[in-house]
């Protein structure tokens, strides 16, 4: 009986041990995982950066630019024909009024952006991260037949119309990322800060 | 005469005076000059030994490539190219260590086809298994983190694409994938942690690990193309009858081996080093510019048929979107064969022994596999993406039905003793 009791006392003194020593190993583990975040440096480059779109002209892409930490990003200007299509042809799209997707209060609508004309998005897919390419024009194109303009990923087929929204049942669950963007002047756009709200 | 006698004696008391303080006689005995293995072997049962091979190789290039490498995104790609053009042989060590990369999993893919057709993940090696496929996903990993290096386009693109599949795990993903390259791009720092990976951590978890893989080997006992058990039949010491020393009768039929695989590995190097961009593909003669993803891009070969399907899901199922629909089934691919001692009914081990279904189920799992890989090199299509997906379901399907098939379908008597 005495062995018994000697028994169990040496057992939860093994377990209290182990839990102590559990804990202090996850203690340890903390620096070692918290150093892989992005360190202090890395946020740092992630400031907005200032672009002028005055000789821009419709259909015209400016970019990637390296730009919203240190992310691609396009400028597109869209002709009033891009506009019109980008209102009326909704049924392919997957999420055309991007309720699932990622983007400031003011790009919460068709055109996805604070200035119709000036689309600002996100250079990378929101499939697997590759930068789509720019195909601006209303023409049949290798990967789309009836193809109406807007950008169309190389790795992994997505299609995404003038406002970066994205077609139904293709490997891309969202329509591109707008990052938050403001206009210091009609013709300076800041990209990286809301600014004041409009 | 007494000359050599008195040698011989001082020889064998020195062997002595070590093996009282460390047991190599009796380690070497039980690992090579008395350990048994079937006498029935074919070529399928060199490749672990090429394996072995090709990990010394690539442990030696590696040593000497980072005595050159500079893992910074200012300075790798130059490095790289300082290597290729300045130093002396500089570009046969990178050749070697990049056509080892690609010998490897053509080794390691033939030594896994070898473990199916002949039942050799079955009970007893269940954990001999289970190794071995840790061990092919550190290799895996470790190629992974390898291709980064070189920090060409296709090195940084194919790595993105590769990291943002953690981004499509719910909640946890877009952090995660933050905490994986340590900044908000693929950059510098995400190179420099894959450079420590790729050169310390995962090679030491390695070498750990195929330690462990010989242990539990030795221990079981090999298997052989008849899939059954050598020590079922030993004579009055306890040998296997069909049993003979590893040593000398298997190290010198695998140094047959070595030889020829090393002909043809030398032909790679010095005649086809790029294979035609399956080993170094051409957009990683260019340096890695995060603003431009290559027209054109796609993993290297060992990993097509795996990223050929997860660009298979292409639609919402089951309420998860397509997306994770392809890490789920790209992991899933990976990780499947894993299960396999506990999907096979079968009552015979090997292929030469088994019926039609796992005939024509295996010959289909091939098909697949190949398939899937080359569809993975090329660029998306309709009609390629339909064909991957029928090859999806075959390639699953070889697991998924395994305890169907293998439990219904009519075998034939294994034989008592080894056939040759």
């Amino acid at each position: 009986m005495s062995e018994d009791t000697v028994n169990t006392n040496r057992r939860y003194l093994l377990l209290a041990t182990t839990g102590v020593a559990a804990v202090g190993a996850v203690g340890a583990a903390i620096p070692f995982v918290q150093s892989w975040q992005p360190s202090a440096r890395a946020r740092a480059l992630g400031a907005p950066i200032k672009v002028n779109i005055g000789k821009l002209s419709p259909g015209e892409l400016l970019g990637p630019l390296p730009a919203w930490r240190g992310q691609p990003i396009f400028v597109i200007k869209r002709t009033p024909d891009a506009l019109a299509i980008l209102e009326n042809e909704l049924e392919k799209l997957a999420d055309p009024n991007s309720l699932d997707s990622d983007q400031p209060e003011y790009a919460e609508n068709l055109h996805r952006s604070r200035n119709p004309e000036i689309g600002v998005y996100l250079g990378l897919c929101t499939h697997l991260g590759c930068s789509p390419k720019y195909y601006g024009a209303v023409q049949p194109e290798a990967f789309e037949s009836n193809w109406k303009g807007g950008f169309f990923c190389p790795c992994h087929g997505s299609k995404f119309d003038l406002a970066g929204r994205v077609e139904k049942n293709l490997p891309a669950p969202t329509n591109l990322t707008v990052p938050p963007h403001y206009y210091e002047s009609d013709t300076t756009l800041v990209i990286g800060l809301d600014g004041q709200v409009a | 005469m007494s000359e050599v006698t008195e040698k011989g004696r001082l020889v064998s008391r020195a062997m002595q005076w070590i093996d009282d303080r460390l047991p190599i006689t009796s380690t070497f005995k039980e690992h090579a000059s008395e350990y048994y293995a079937p006498k029935n072997f074919n070529v399928w049962y060199a490749m672990g030994a090429l394996a072995l091979v090709v990990l010394v190789i690539q442990i030696l290039t590696g040593i000497w490539l980072t005595m050159a490498y500079v893992p910074t995104a200012e300075g790798a790609f130059a490095s790289v190219e300082y290597i290729m053009r300045d130093i002396d042989f500089g570009y046969l060590i990178r050749y070697i260590h990049s056509t080892g990369a690609s010998a490897f999993f053509v080794v390691v893919y033939l030594h896994m086809f070898r473990g199916f057709a002949y039942g050799s993940y079955r009970k007893p090696r269940e954990l001999l298994w289970l190794i071995g496929m840790a061990i092919y996903l550190v290799l895996m990993a470790e190629g992974f983190f390898g291709y980064l290096l070189p920090w060409g386009n296709m090195s940084y693109w194919g790595a993105q694409v590769i990291v943002s599949l953690i981004g499509a795990i719910p909640y946890f993903g877009p952090d995660l994938m933050e905490w994986v390259r340590g900044d908000f791009v693929m950059s510098g720092i995400t190179l420099n942690r894959f450079f420590a990976l790729h050169v310390v951590a995962l090679p030491l978890a390695l070498v750990g690990l195929v330690f462990l893989h010989i242990v539990a080997l030795h221990h079981v006992g090999s298997s052989n193309p008849d899939g059954i058990e050598i020590k079922a039949s030993k004579d009055e010491n306890g040998v296997p009858l069909d049993g003979i020393p590893f040593h000398p009768y298997y190290s010198t039929k695998d140094f047959v081996a070595i030889v020829v695989f090393l002909i043809l590995f030398c032909a790679v190097v010095f005649y086809a080093p790029e294979m035609g961009g399956y080993f170094i593909e051409k957009p990683n003669f260019e340096e890695a510019n995060p603003l431009a993803t290559p027209e054109h891009i796609a993993p290297v070969w060992y990993y097509t048929p795996f990223y050929a399907m997860l660009r298979a899901a292409t639609f919402p199922f089951l309420g998860i979107d397509a997306k994770f629909w392809g890490l789920i089934i790209m992991a899933g691919a990976i990780l499947i064969p894993a299960a396999l001692p506990w999907l096979d009914r079968s009552k015979v081990s090997s292929m030469r022994y088994k019926g039609w279904f796992s005939k024509i189920a295996l010959m289909n799992f091939v098909v697949a596999f190949l398939v899937l890989g080359y569809l993975g090199t090329i660029p998306p299509s309709p009609i390629a993406t339909a064909t991957a997906q029928i090859m999806t379901l075959v390639y699953f399907g070889y697991f998924v039905l395994m305890p169907w098939y293998t439990a219904i379908e009519k075998t034939k008597p294994a034989p008592e003793r080894v056939t040759h």
